[in-house]
């Protein structure tokens, strides 16, 4: 997990993308004053993708050529892309339960099933850190690669937040956790899914 | 499977097919339902469509699969072009559903978003414009082959995913979903059921053979820069 540790110098990058969350929810709080739940949700929830195409997307863009090849010499692919996969995961928790604070402390807090939202929440920041890995690996071959991670992972996203959503939205309506059981397990396991197919393919990516 | 590209009898087949479609689809006899009357004809031109579609798109991963083992270039060749040709039957399936659509549901437009099934062939759609995108930033032919079926694969796998899991865990307008019965309930009765399955071995031959066309003028063009792709 050497990784992991380089990846905690670069400080700035960090501090950079809590500036822009802040920066969005503040947006959010003086553009809207009063939202009803529903639109508390749906705000939530992109100013976490925008947030994290930021954060995670970049993970394999800002690295120079030689940093790579280093890495290249030093461990395997596979374990390459599981530690990108977990600092981004430990950067998406974080991130979203910052965010969750500054929201609660402008917007207040009308979610009544705590666990289910929570769960969402965690679910959701590993599927977006996992598929921004991923992709942003994909992207970093290409050129102009700073738009092109958007667009190769919005579509790819948009079902996983179709789900996040509707959790969250009966999260709302005080539904208890048996109710949202079928389609949190079913995000735990797109999860792995995609964790399974990142560490599948990676190495022919990172094969130059 | 390069070796039947030249071959006649399956484009034939496919023609014959794809002739018989047309004449018997528009022909025979079809049970009359509420709403749907005539236009339950759709089924042969509708649904075959999207199946096609998607099993080009399975064609296009089987190859970026080969493409990945074995490094030929013409495996990626087929790839990408089963998967233009794919997005081509994608677009006729949005335009018949449309069609139907406002005869049935009474609109054309309104109704793109409301259901799973379209959401998920428009997340296909939008899947595969980025693939194309991101084949036309890398200018390094292998490079470019590589990145390319390496986003194809984790993008399809997930596609499929989304298309035949989710819409059964949400409500769809759509056959099979949500609790609306499947065709092979009561909507299939025997004599459409004998036009349905030729018609789609009808257009998925008839959209292997726009591929294969394409397939062999961009193989043509490598062997006039004396490029063997083979």
């Amino acid at each position: 997990m050497r990784e992991l540790r380089s990846e905690w110098r670069n400080k700035y990058a960090m501090s950079g993308i809590l500036l822009y969350l802040l920066s969005i929810i503040f947006l959010i709080t003086f553009t809207f004053e009063e939202t009803d739940d529903r639109t508390w949700m749906v705000l939530y929830w992109i100013a976490i993708l925008f947030t994290s195409v930021n954060a995670v997307a970049k993970s394999f863009l800002q690295e120079s050529e030689g940093r790579q090849y280093y890495f290249y010499t030093l461990a395997s692919p596979q374990h390459i892309i599981l530690a990108k996969m977990a600092y981004n995961a430990v950067v998406m928790v974080v991130m979203s339960g910052l965010a969750l604070l500054f929201y609660i402390a402008t917007q207040g807090y009308p979610v009544e099933d705590d666990a289910s939202f929570l769960l969402a929440m965690l679910l959701g920041a590993l599927a977006f850190a996992s598929t921004f890995s991923m992709i942003s690996a994909v992207a970093s071959r290409a050129a102009n690669n700073g738009t092109l991670t958007a667009i190769l992972s919005f579509p790819i996203l948009l079902p996983v937040m179709r789900i996040l959503i509707r959790v969250s939205l009966l999260a709302l309506t005080g539904q208890n956790l048996a109710m949202n059981a079928q389609d949190l397990l079913y995000l735990a396991a797109l999860n792995i899914f995609i964790v399974v197919l990142a560490l599948i393919l990676f190495p022919y990516l990172w094969r130059d | 499977m390069i070796n039947q590209l030249h071959k006649r009898w399956w484009k034939v087949l496919g023609a014959v097919l794809m002739l018989y479609t047309f004449t018997a689809g528009m022909m025979i006899q079809v049970p009359a339902r509420f709403v749907l009357h005539e236009t339950i004809r759709n089924l042969f031109f509708h649904v075959p469509v999207w199946f096609t579609m998607i099993l080009l798109l399975l064609v296009s991963l089987v190859q970026s699969v080969r493409f990945l083992r074995t490094g030929k270039m013409v495996h990626d060749i087929m790839a990408a072009e089963t998967a233009a040709v794919a997005v081509l039957f994608g677009c006729l399936g949005f335009l018949t559903g449309m069609l139907w659509g406002s005869f049935t549901w009474g609109d054309t437009f309104s109704w793109l978003f409301a259901d799973t099934k379209i959401l998920g062939a428009f997340i296909g759609l939008m899947i595969y414009a980025a693939y194309f995108i991101l084949r036309g930033s890398i200018n390094d032919e292998e490079k470019r082959a590589r990145v390319a079926a390496v986003y194809s694969i984790f993008a399809y796998m997930l596609l499929i995913v989304f298309i035949f899991v989710i819409p059964r865990l949400t409500d769809s307008l759509h056959p099979g979903n949500g609790g609306n019965p499947a065709f092979s309930t009561y909507d299939l009765d025997n004599s459409m059921r004998t036009v349905f399955y030729p018609a789609v071995f009808a257009y998925f031959l008839t959209g292997l053979w726009i591929a294969s066309l394409r397939v062999r003028v961009r193989i043509l063009h490598y062997r006039k820069h004396h490029i063997n792709v083979l």
